[in-house]
């Protein structure tokens, strides 16, 4: 019993987000009259998140280098170094984990800024000024999000190869030619268009979410906290959901 | 327009008309037939204990929520039958002062009273400038145009809002609690202002609040709502005087009374007693 | 006001970061990436093979192991029944005899397909709109294991027919 409407109010929700979503892209093209707006809301999600971006990308090379070197080793295959790691950054972790990321920073920060506007009935208030809260709010904060994520992407495939390379090059002594013309042959623009198109779905889905749980936050101190919670959760879960059917769509 | 369903025509001055309105919340009933109007060029208070639905009653007013049964009269017409674009003009004669004054955080205080005049006409920025500043000066904030919000105190919060809600030259005004949380002199002032606005613009002000004393003060007419109906009505002088028990010891503010002073609760002596 | 501009200032270089990067991964990185520029001028050249294994638009055809072209249109010709493979060669290679050889070839054990080109001895060079007429299909790894086991068993199957008849003629030869 407890089952059935635990899937019923499943269901519901998942009709209130495609309905929200469909609304939010009726605001979209009459946000676009308002630029200013969309910038702010870039500099919100993407410049503002892009100390914590290039950190992990960083991080997540030299991981990959370390890694990548050991695991290839036993093979035999180190000169393979940069083909492994720039594949594996440029078509899984970076779109992902750039996406967990922003789900992260840029995600519930989203989410807390439209829940406190709900909270304090400044979204009530522009609908009282006859303002669609949706075109002013809503619609800058969703697109910027879909603007800044395969920027925020590129920049952390870009600095995890080059933390691939300091491990490889630098500690691991893989000879530096070997590294990059093995790279660029292994890659393919397929590869990297492969990763660009899954940040935008990423990114149309972390924004979705945030923007959506933020909209409809119980206008209380918890009700946001609560939403940037379900915020995290849900774009995690999405982003990995969206990764297997995009990965399995490329093959 | 679409036509109200037949019904006695309300007077010339009646600009908010509330006929039998049944509502409720998730199964709880709000109201179960409430009546009460609102005439062009007074003050009209609404009051009631917390939790009477009085917020809602607004709510209603403003379109926001559509009653259950019966009708919701705004310049004749019933909200509604109103679609998406009426309901918005239909607010843009309407201004609406919150509780906590519900001003848009990213923006400064020129900028939020700036904000309906942008949004919904195309003045050159000069007047734009020159109509802001004249209603910042009605609320004594001139000064203020350039702090944010976060650095108002409540009371100016709610003054900056009010310059807002007037800019675009409401016929009507409606107050949100006004007077909730306000220090002596910030009570005087908003007191000061609601009867300015109402005296020196002609605007037609509904007050939603349960501060008897502030709002007997400046009403013209006055409405208590108790129980989802509307237990009396009339200037604050004769609520005071009513014979119903209820409304004196609302408009009086005794402890006890028909809202008594002790939550339901076992024979005390028993409770007491009950470990030996 | 001042929010305003290191508001845009950041966002600004934000903006550019993320192209750059983006640049980066679409040109530098890939080996057939976005080129930028002028494209290099290059001419059209053409070669029928029976079989064209796994070649795939974009392989790279080469001559003594240096890139000199690029793979652009692969189509079946209903007429005789090959497969036509359109070529572009790079302008600066534009002394190729033109009864140079075209070969299907494999990089590494099993790695992609790619055309390698043989010289030719004429004095006249591939032009745009240029036929190679010589050319060796790929080579299908299974028909080649076939073959090798084909050829194995019928050398051991005439091996033992040979000393087989061999014995009989020894014991026919001994009975007398």
């Amino acid at each position: 019993m407890s089952d059935g409407s635990f899937l019923g109010a499943g269901v519901r929700r998942l009709g209130a987000t495609a309905i929200f979503f469909g609304r939010l892209l009726a605001q979209c093209v009459p946000s676009l009259a308002r630029p200013r707006l969309i910038v702010a809301q870039i500099y919100n999600t993407g410049a503002r998140s892009l100390i914590i971006i290039m950190l992990s990308g960083l991080f997540v090379g030299m991981v990959l280098g370390l890694q990548g070197f050991q695991l290839l080793q036993r093979f035999g295959s180190e000169d393979f170094l940069g083909s492994a790691a720039a594949l594996g950054l440029l078509k899984e972790l970076g779109p992902v984990v750039t996406a967990l990321l922003f789900a992260g920073r840029a995600g519930t920060a989203l989410t807390s800024e439209i829940g406190l506007m709900r909270a304090t009935d400044q979204l009530t208030a522009m609908e009282m000024m006859a303002v669609d809260p949706m075109r002013y709010v809503a619609a800058p904060r969703f697109l910027g999000g879909i603007i800044a994520m395969p920027l925020l992407t590129a920049i952390f495939g870009v600095i995890g190869l080059f933390g691939a390379q300091l491990i490889g090059v630098q500690l691991m002594g893989v000879d530096t030619g070997v590294f990059w013309s093995q790279t660029q042959s292994a890659v393919g623009l397929r590869d990297v268009t492969e990763g660009l198109v899954k940040s935008l779905v990423f990114g149309t889905a972390c924004s979705l979410v945030a923007v959506y749980e933020g909209y409809n936050a119980e206008p209380t101190a918890a009700g946001v906290g609560l939403a940037t919670t379900r915020t995290v959760v849900a774009s995690s879960v999405l982003t990995l959901l969206l990764d297997y059917v995009l990965t399995a769509a490329f093959l | 327009m679409t036509d109200a369903a037949p019904a006695a025509a309300p007077a010339a001055d009646t600009v908010i008309d509330v006929r039998d309105v049944h509502y409720e919340i998730g199964g709880r009933p709000i109201f179960t037939g409430l009546t009460l109007t609102a005439r062009r060029g007074r003050i009209t208070a609404i009051m009631g204990p917390s939790g009477t639905g009085k917020t809602t009653l607004l709510r209603l007013i403003t379109a926001q929520v559509s009653a259950t049964r019966g009708q919701v009269l705004a310049f004749g017409t019933d909200v509604a039958t109103l679609g998406q674009q009426a309901v918005y003009e239909l607010r843009q004669r309407m201004g609406m002062l919150f509780q906590n004054g519900a001003l848009l955080t990213d923006l400064s205080v020129f900028e939020n009273v700036a904000f309906p005049v942008r949004e919904h006409t195309d003045l050159p920025e000069p007047l734009i400038r020159k109509l802001v500043l004249t209603k910042l000066q009605a609320v004594g904030l001139r000064g203020a145009a350039g702090l944010m919000p976060g650095e108002l105190s409540g009371g100016m919060a709610r003054r900056v809002a009010l310059a807002r809600a007037i800019v675009m030259d409401p016929e009507v005004l409606i107050y949100d609690e006004p007077f909730v949380g306000l220090d002596p002199i910030s009570l005087g002032v908003i007191q000061r202002l609601i009867k300015q606005m109402n005296q020196a613009l002609g605007i037609t002000s509904i007050v939603v609040s349960h501060d008897v004393q502030e709002l007997s003060a400046i009403a013209d007419d006055s409405y208590l709502l108790s129980g989802g109906v509307v237990a009396a009505a009339g200037p604050p002088a004769q609520l005071r005087a009513s014979d119903s028990a209820a409304v004196r010891q609302f408009m009086t503010g005794s402890a006890d009374g028909p809202v008594p002073f002790h939550y339901p609760a076992p024979d005390y002596l028993a409770q007491l007693l009950a470990d030996e | 006001m001042h929010a305003n501009r290191s508001l845009e200032l950041g966002t600004g270089l934000f903006v550019l970061l993320g192209f750059a990067a983006l640049l980066f991964l679409t040109t530098q990185l890939p080996s057939s990436g976005l080129k930028l520029g002028r494209a290099k001028q290059s001419y059209l050249v053409t070669a029928e093979f029976d079989n064209i294994g796994d070649l795939k638009v974009g392989s790279p055809v080469t001559m003594s192991g240096v890139r000199i072209g690029t793979v652009t249109a692969i189509s079946f010709n209903p007429k005789d029944y090959k497969a036509e493979v359109h070529m572009r060669f790079d302008n600066e290679y534009n002394q190729i005899p033109d009864d140079s050889f075209a070969a299907i070839q494999t990089q590494g054990l099993l790695g992609g397909k790619y055309i390698g080109l043989s010289p030719g001895g004429n004095d006249q060079f591939l032009k745009n709109g240029s036929v190679i007429e010589q050319t060796q299909s790929a080579i299908v790894l299974e028909s080649l294991v076939n073959k090798f086991f084909a050829s194995y068993s019928s050398r051991k199957g005439s091996e033992d027919s040979s000393s087989q008849s061999a014995d009989t003629q020894k014991q026919a030869e001994s009975k007398k």
